[in-house]
């Protein structure tokens, strides 16, 4: 061994030589910061209100799970579990962080509560995280270079690939970790020669460094100590201010975007965060128009976007090479925010969105499905962004020719086909099925319990009339006094709000809220998700909301409803979960609850189900818009069935079944693969006293009636 | 430029379920919603479109009684600065003629550069464009799907030749252009435009201000009057197919294939 340094001492000394200058660099570093973070927040301030301040206890929740738990990060393996360990050994490392700063300009400070033992304890941990990093950003950059997940690329519309920003901060990461790791291996080097008690732990980065440096002079030994701590130093204020320009700002955003998250699932935002449906009158603009029109949760949102792609790689809009990806929708935004809202000089604001950064087809491409939001470790919202610019498009007149029809068709006569008011019942009223299952229509003299819930496409829809009549004919057979609407209802306006005409939904949500008061109901059913989702999150005081397929597994639980056997042993079925009984409402058990109860059945599950299921291509008003695409969505989720080996498929939502059974032609597989509504396979199965009835795999003989 | 579009309020075709009345006389008009003509809708985008080019008015004109006032109120949504409802006893059971009358004599009222109408009507005969531009002694081109504004008060058209061909002319100012659909996108009116229009005044001209002679308009003054009204009956070799669409599309296809009409 070399002749030892004398004592801890003299590391402190050698620190100190540096004092002015560290100081120098913090001042700088932290000022630097400052002004970045408050240029940063200059749109935030310039945006539209947002109300996030509510319910703490579950916003902190929600960064219990979401943050610190990290608890969407897995859904992708490899990724998610590098970030996970990434972001513990941040966590681990910041106290380290903020202490070995200090340090810089006063050489003998200790965090409280770090001293002795407990001190010991945390540098053997840090040891490890900091090593843990490193190994990752090796692999980051491994992966990046080598593997180059699909994921990350950049389409040419998009602009250039991002991999060298990506990298460059990776490297970052990985020599902040070396110079720390060459700090603190210097320093219980030193003490070593000194014969002082050091620790570090075995076999991790300060621990190998400080083997190699074991023999080194002590002067050497001072200069790398001394250079670990300035390119430490200066590393991490670089990253410090750095980040606010792009991918990685989100390790300072995502604490706060995630504690902002929209807490509830399946509703919209209001036009305007403050103004009730009352005063909406005097809104003079709808919707997003310029970035500005933004909510301040928004542009955080676009701050917060870490590149991870996941968003787009689930979107099926994206898949089908539609002009949309959730992934650019945001880039797009926060690259506008960083050109309009400039480091050094003025700011711009006030220019359109749509046709700048957005196209209109861009905008009209998405389905709302919420497999971008389902996935988005940072929960990041996208519905609300897109029906924002669809309300700010409204407003000015820029509807797609497609879709002004079934507008206009939805405010004359309640329904987008234009068909007549008084026909809206005759899905139920023709004879032949009266006699077997009659349906009243409520009125003043004609009351009930349950209202069925029929909603546009059931009840005018040749083909889903035929859902409409086996609901009916399982409520009837659960005995529940039931009755429909029938003239006096309209469309949900599901789709009309989540296309932006927010004011044409009102005024047909009011109607059916009248309409429903009106019939004195105690509760509601319906078999269309999209009508389920309007009743429950976009209308209020109404009466409880269920979908057909909870009532159907509470019979089946209860042994109400029992199924005879599937006799043919060909059929393989698959469920497919509509989006907005599934992703935005959580009804994910109750249909397979249905399906397994059918005796015989054979049900096997796509590889994208349940959260993570594939949308059918899109409902409601989605139906009459044109889409650019290169493949239709629904195509694609039919071969997802064919893949998991099904060749019936399941759903229980009538847009799922329009957009399956077309992809079943598109794709070429009719004959090889069919598709039914849940309600219809219970009707079908349900076992009645009149053993007559079990037919199999077809439409009954009384549902045929009235086509 | 002051702009006159002349518009029509007409039954809906695709919202309604149209049916002859039990006389056999006209359409069963009861549950009939009504909507702007299509083509006429397209004129006020049109002229919309020009003015948000090289400035001026847009002036929405209809004749008819307070129910029409639906569809001024739609186009002023749209952005058009006037609505205008030409309304009079008198006035009903105008033919072509008498509703050219009625908007000629609008339109002297004041000094439109350019006025359009929709190339026809969709329960009308395409007669009113030619016929008021004749009253008024103005140039006229009928099936415009394009307009370009040249110096000189003169503008550069666009319309629609049969074949698929189409014929570029040079016309003075004023004129009469009747607009043929596709030439523009129209926008979209919301019910929030609607709404923020709703309280607009919108004048009405009787016959009286209008200074219309009483002889030329009016069921008495019309030289054409409607005898009969039927759905044509199924003439010989026509063949309806009355199954799903699906069925139907291969019908026709094995029908066509038939005939030699595809190889």
């Amino acid at each position: 061994m070399v002749e030892g340094v004398q004592s801890s001492g003299q590391l402190a000394a050698w620190l100190a030589q540096g004092q002015v200058l560290f100081l120098a660099i913090h001042v700088l570093g932290i000022a630097c910061f400052a002004y970045i973070v408050a240029k940063r927040l200059v749109p935030l301030l310039n945006g539209e209100r947002d109300l996030r301040f509510d319910r703490p206890f579950l916003r902190l929740g929600k960064v219990l799970k979401f943050w610190l738990g990290q608890w969407k990060h897995p859904r992708y393996k490899t990724a998610g579990v590098v970030h996970v360990l990434v972001f513990a050994g941040f966590i681990l490392l910041a106290m380290r962080a903020f202490t070995v700063l200090i340090v810089g300009v006063s050489p003998n400070f200790v965090m409280p509560g770090l001293t002795g033992e407990a001190g010991r304890v945390y540098e053997f941990l840090t040891d490890y995280a900091a090593t843990i990093v490193f190994l990752c950003m090796i692999f980051a950059i491994a992966r990046r270079l080598i593997f180059k997940p699909a994921r990350y690329e950049v389409p040419p519309q998009f602009g250039k690939a991002h991999k060298a920003d990506a990298i460059f901060l990776l490297v970052l990461i990985a020599i902040l970790m070396l110079a720390d790791s060459l700090f603190e291996a210097a320093k219980v080097a030193a003490q070593a020669q000194a014969g002082q008690a050091e620790f570090s732990a075995v076999l991790s980065l300060p621990w190998l460094l400080k083997v190699t440096l074991l023999s080194t002079s002590p002067a050497t030994l001072g200069g790398l100590f001394f250079a670990g701590y300035l390119v430490h130093e200066i590393t991490f204020y670089f990253l410090l201010c750095y980040r606010p320009f792009g991918i990685q700002f989100h390790v300072e955003t995502s604490l706060f975007n995630v504690y902002f998250a929209k807490l509830d699932r399946g509703t919209l935002k209001p036009v305007r965060w403050g103004v009730n449906d009352e005063h909406l009158d005097q809104v003079k603009s709808f919707g997003v128009k310029t970035f500005e029109d933004f909510t301040w949760k928004h542009m955080l949102d676009f701050y917060s976007c870490a590149d991870c792609g996941r968003c787009s790689d689930n979107c099926p809009a994206n898949s089908a090479g539609r002009p949309l990806s959730p992934r650019f929708l945001t880039i797009k935004a926060r690259d506008y925010a960083f050109q309009n809202y400039p480091m050094l000089g003025q700011t711009r604001n006030g220019k359109a969105l749509i046709g700048s950064i957005y196209s209109s087809d861009e905008i009209w491409s998405c389905t709302t499905c919420g497999a971008c939001e389902e996935e988005c470790p940072l929960l990041i919202e996208y519905i609300d962004k897109i029906v924002d610019l669809r309300r700010g498009m409204v407003d000015e007149g820029n509807v797609p020719q497609s879709l002004q029809k079934p507008l206009k068709a939805l405010e004359s006569r309640g329904n987008p086909y234009g068909k007549l008011e008084k026909k809206r019942a005759d899905w139920a009223n023709a004879r032949e099925f009266q006699q077997t299952c009659p349906v009243k229509t409520l009125g003043k003299a004609n009351g009930a319990d349950t209202l069925y819930f029929v909603d546009s496409i059931t009840s005018y829809d040749d083909r889903m009339q035929s859902i409409g009549r086996a609901t009916a004919k399982i409520l009837g057979h659960l005995g529940e006094n039931f009755g429909i609407l029938g003239a006096a209802e309209k469309d949900s306006g599901h789709e009309v709000r989540r296309f932006g005409e927010e004011t044409l939904f009102m005024a047909l949500r009011d109607h059916n809220t009248e309409a429903i008061a009106a019939s004195g109901v105690e509760r509601i059913v319906t078999a269309d998700p999209h009508a389920f989702n309007a009743l429950k999150h976009d209308y209020k005081d109404l009466p409880p909301v269920e979908h057909i397929s909870q009532v159907i597994a509470r019979g089946v639980k209860s042994g109400k409803i029992r199924f005879t056997p599937i006799r043919t042993s060909d059929k393989v079925y698959t469920y497919h979960d509509p989006c907005y009984l599934g992703r935005h409402n959580q009804v994910y058990d109750d249909p397979r609850t249905v399906l397994d109860a059918i005796p015989g059945l054979k049900r096997v599950e796509m590889k994208r189900s349940r959260d993570r299921s594939f949308c059918c291509g899109g409902g409601g008003l989605m139906l009459f818009y044109e889409p650019k695409e290169e493949e239709r969505i629904g195509v694609k989720r039919v071969r997802m069935a064919a893949e998991a080996g099904a060749n019936v498929i399941v759903t229980a939502c009538p847009f799922c079944m329009e957009n399956i059974e077309d992809a079943i032609k598109v794709a070429g597989l009719e004959g090889k693969m069919t598709a039914i509504d849940l309600a219809e396979l219970a009707d079908q199965q349900i076992a009645r006293k009149a053993p007559a009835l079990e037919s199999e795999a077809e439409i009954p003989q009384e549902c045929v009636t009235g086509r | 430029m002051e702009i006159l579009v002349c518009a029509r309020r007409v039954p809906d075709t695709s919202e309604n379920e149209i049916q002859l009345n039990s006389a056999g006389n006209d359409i069963e008009r009861d549950e009939l919603v009504y909507s702007i003509n299509e083509p006429d809708n397209y004129a006020v985008e049109e002229a919309l479109q020009i003015v948000a080019r090289i400035g001026g008015n847009v002036t929405v004109v209809t004749v008819g009684n307070e129910e029409d006032e639906e569809i001024l109120r739609r186009e002023m949504a749209m952005g058009a600065s006037h609505g205008v409802l030409l309304t009079d006893e008198s006035f009903a059971g105008s033919d072509g003629r008498g509703i050219a009358s009625i908007l000629k004599a609008f339109a002297q009222k004041a000094n439109y550069d350019l006025i359009l109408t929709g190339v026809q009507a969709e329960d009308g005969g395409a007669q009113v464009g030619g016929m008021l531009a004749a009253l008024l002694d103005c140039p006229f081109a009928s099936l415009v799907n394009s307009i370009e504004v040249l110096e000189g008060r003169k503008l550069k058209v666009g319309r629609e030749i049969e074949g698929g061909n189409k014929e570029i002319s040079e016309i003075d100012l004023p004129c009469v252009l009747s607009i043929q659909t596709g030439i523009n996108e129209p926008r979209y009116v919301g019910m929030k435009g609607i709404r923020a229009v709703a309280a607009h005044p919108i004048p009405t001209y009787g016959a009286s201000d209008l200074a219309v002679d009483s002889g030329t308009v009016g069921a008495v003054a019309a030289k054409v009057k409607r005898v009969d009204y039927f759905v044509p009956s199924l003439g010989k070799g026509a063949e309806m197919l009355g199954g799903r669409r699906e069925e139907n599309i291969d019908k026709v296809l094995e029908l066509v294939a038939a005939k030699g009409g595809l190889k």
